[in-house]
């Protein structure tokens, strides 16, 4: 239907090789190109995942000098609890709690600090709304991120374990590997899961994210008993364990790694790594929902498409 | 309603959106009524603080409007959400999205995800555009190096990695260069022609870009439309006599005989002494004529081909974009550039979050991937 006075266009010629591709995919009309096959949808969402997690994974190979700093840093910071625990004669098992701890470090600090605060970032970058403009369900760069914040953070985790394993010579004694396995896993889910559902918070707290994230950074390091086992910690240890899925899993893993260390005063491993789950299933479902209520609060607020809201 | 065929590109009734702020609210938009049909090429023109960015961001499902309700090809913008971004991209002004430590074409392929492109298929896509655009020296160069114009290039071809039906343009030539801005400007008449149907939403406030691409135009301000029609019916508005700048070889007599022919409303003479190097070779007559309609012009020619006069030169005067403007709001562009009604363009750059401290070995906002 043309507007009053509008003479309905025609095509004009596309003469210039370099124009032709504007042509593009044809399709017969902007209803066609607009119903989606739920293969379809499935598809835009699986190849947004892979397209948001290409910066973090290409990044790793671009700037080889931030592996030095990801990886040096926190092995010095590790190394300092290691020579406090053999000057104070702790049992050796104590000197692998310090590296486990240290190496789930970098996933705690990539959650906090590269998804928590990343949509807050991606906002005043201005690709905020370029997402939500695109036709893919925004969990899917959620998801993007972490999977691209997986692979950057192993590589420091997983330095610093052979680093320190090496140079302390940490001896581990697991005896059910399928359950540390597991309980890895799950911890890493359920720490991308916190972490996705903070970032939906974050974005609606505007630019105090930033000082959310630094208020969250070292009290969780202490709750979670990075640098020693968290049953010390009585009851603030077991309810960082039921809250906080970095204390829960570090302590499975370390339960699991070393088990000469005998009781540490907290639930076995099995039942740690089915709070695992549930934390998971709980913290991505949030993450979910409060993405679409994010999403649906800042089209009625303008506060992810204006700046200054 | 769902799609139609029949459908508008744009049909918005009734607008309005208003910002919750301090002390007062902020109506951006207040009342606005738009039909675009499908493969126009329309311009939403006006100051900056005028209602033009909001109303993309409601065309563009970003936005919820506080009242009134608009389609895209007959999909909702409130509840169809999903179904108008598969079929609408936009590109606006100064657009910084994206990561600088990607490479161009790093960067688009990236995006090519994000709209429903497989992998293969996005890098395909991304190098078809790229050359397109104009971008084949910088396609390995990081995003980060780009120049302003090699950027908004890069920009453009990423509104069209889904080919979309609907293209919305805010200021998309803001702060380029002549021949970047030439060249953006060239993409989009090239890239609208290419397949019919497909529709362009531009808004600006330089009223020549807005004159040379639009099929029509939308005057607004302060969040409203006061006027719209085709560049030339809306000089027309304006334009109420016919004038014309003749420029003759000799008027013996003077003007005055013009002046009393029907039709002619005035006849005014000047002496215009073309000068070749520093010797005038020459001297012709310049008449600005002020006619009642066009009509009246054959009288005036055919007078003066009966006093012996030849004509050297003649130009029809045309108002410009900016005298509707103007007329319709009694001030112009520049007097109004305060920003006081559109909070997109309000928040400069001191309104912007500050770059903040970060932590030692974390990475530096700025460049957070």
């Amino acid at each position: 239907m043309a507007a009053p006075g509008v003479v309905q266009p025609t095509p004009g010629p596309v003469t210039a090789p370099g124009l032709r591709v504007f042509v593009g995919r044809p399709t017969a009309s902007p209803q066609e190109a607009a119903n989606w096959t739920r293969r379809q949808v499935w598809a835009n969402n699986l190849h947004s995942i892979v397209g948001r997690a290409y910066p973090r994974v290409r990044g790793l190979t671009r700037e080889p000098s931030w592996l030095v700093f990801q990886m040096l840093l926190p092995f010095l910071t590790t190394s300092s609890f290691v020579f406090v625990y053999r000057a104070l004669d702790a049992p050796p098992a104590y000197i692998g709690f310090v590296v486990i701890g240290g190496a789930m470090t970098a996933f705690w600090l990539n959650v906090v600090w590269m998804m928590a605060a990343q949509l807050y970032w991606e906002k005043d970058q201005g690709n905020l709304e370029l997402y939500f403009a695109a036709p893919m369900n925004v969990m899917s760069v959620l998801v993007g991120m972490a999977v691209g914040g997986l692979v950057m953070s192993s590589t420091r985790a997983i330095s610093i374990m052979f680093i320190a394993t090496v140079v302390f010579g940490v001896s581990f004694s697991i005896s059910q590997w399928a359950l540390l396995i597991a309980v890895f896993v799950l911890t890493l889910a359920a720490l991308y899961g916190f972490g996705m559902m903070l970032a939906s918070l974050f974005v609606m707290w505007g630019r105090e994210a930033f000082h959310l994230t630094q208020l969250m950074t070292e009290p969780v390091y202490f709750v979670s008993g990075l640098n020693f086992p968290v049953g010390r910690l009585g009851f603030i240890g077991a309810l960082a364990i039921a809250l906080i899925p970095l204390a829960v899993g570090l302590d499975a893993m370390r339960q699991l790694a070393f088990v000469s260390t005998g009781p540490t005063g907290t639930p076995e491993p099995w039942v740690e790594a089915l709070i695992l789950v549930a934390m998971t299933a709980i913290f991505i479902g949030l993450a979910r929902w409060l993405l679409h209520s994010m999403e649906e609060r800042a089209r009625r607020e303008g506060r992810l498409t204006v700046r200054w809201r | 309603m769902s799609g139609s065929i029949q459908a508008p590109a744009i049909d918005a009734r009734g607008i309005t959106r208003v910002y919750k702020a301090k002390p007062t609210d902020v109506t951006a938009l207040a009342g606005i009524d738009l039909e675009v049909a499908p493969g126009e090429f329309f311009g939403l023109l006006g100051p900056n603080g005028a209602g033009k960015t909001t109303l993309i961001k409601i065309l563009t499902t970003l936005l919820l409007p506080s009242s009134g309700s608009a389609r895209i090809f007959g999909f909702d913008v409130a509840t169809e959400t999903k179904k108008i971004r598969r079929i609408m991209n936009m590109v606006a002004g100064g657009e910084q999205s994206g990561y600088g430590i990607l490479e161009a074409r790093e960067q688009l392929w990236m995006f090519s995800q994000f709209y429903g492109l497989g992998a293969r298929e996005g890098w395909r896509r991304v190098d078809e555009l790229i050359d397109a655009v104009g971008l084949g020296e910088q396609r390995n160069q990081r995003v980060s190096t780009l120049s302003t114009g090699q950027r908004q290039k890069m920009n453009f071809a990423r509104g069209l990695l889904n080919d979309p039906w609907v293209f919305f343009l805010d200021e998309p030539t803001l702060g380029l260069d002549v021949s970047a801005a030439r060249s953006v400007r060239e993409l989009m008449v090239g890239w609208r022609a290419a397949v019919p149907g497909r529709t362009v939403l531009l808004t600006t406030h330089y009223m020549a870009e807005a004159d040379e691409l639009c099929e029509r135009i939308a005057i607004v301000d302060r969040g409203r439309i006061l006027a719209i029609g085709s560049p030339a019916e809306l000089k027309r508005r304006v334009q109420r006599e016919s004038i014309f700048r003749l420029e003759l070889d000799r008027l013996s007599g003077g003007p005055g005989g013009l002046a009393r022919l029907p039709g002619v409303i005035s006849a005014v003479a000047a002496i215009d002494a073309t000068k070749d190097g520093e010797a005038p070779t020459r001297q012709t007559v310049v008449i600005n004529l002020v006619l009642r309609e066009d009509s009246a012009l054959a009288g005036v020619v055919a007078a003066l081909d009966g006093l012996g006069a030849h004509i050297v030169a003649l130009a029809k005067s045309e108002p410009s974009l900016e005298d509707v403007f103007v007329e319709l709001v009694g001030r112009g562009f520049e007097e109004d550039d305060r920003d006081e009604a559109d909070p997109m363009r309000r928040a400069g750059p001191a309104d912007r979050a500050p770059v903040e401290p970060h932590e030692a070995g974390q990475p530096d906002p700025g460049e957070e991937v």
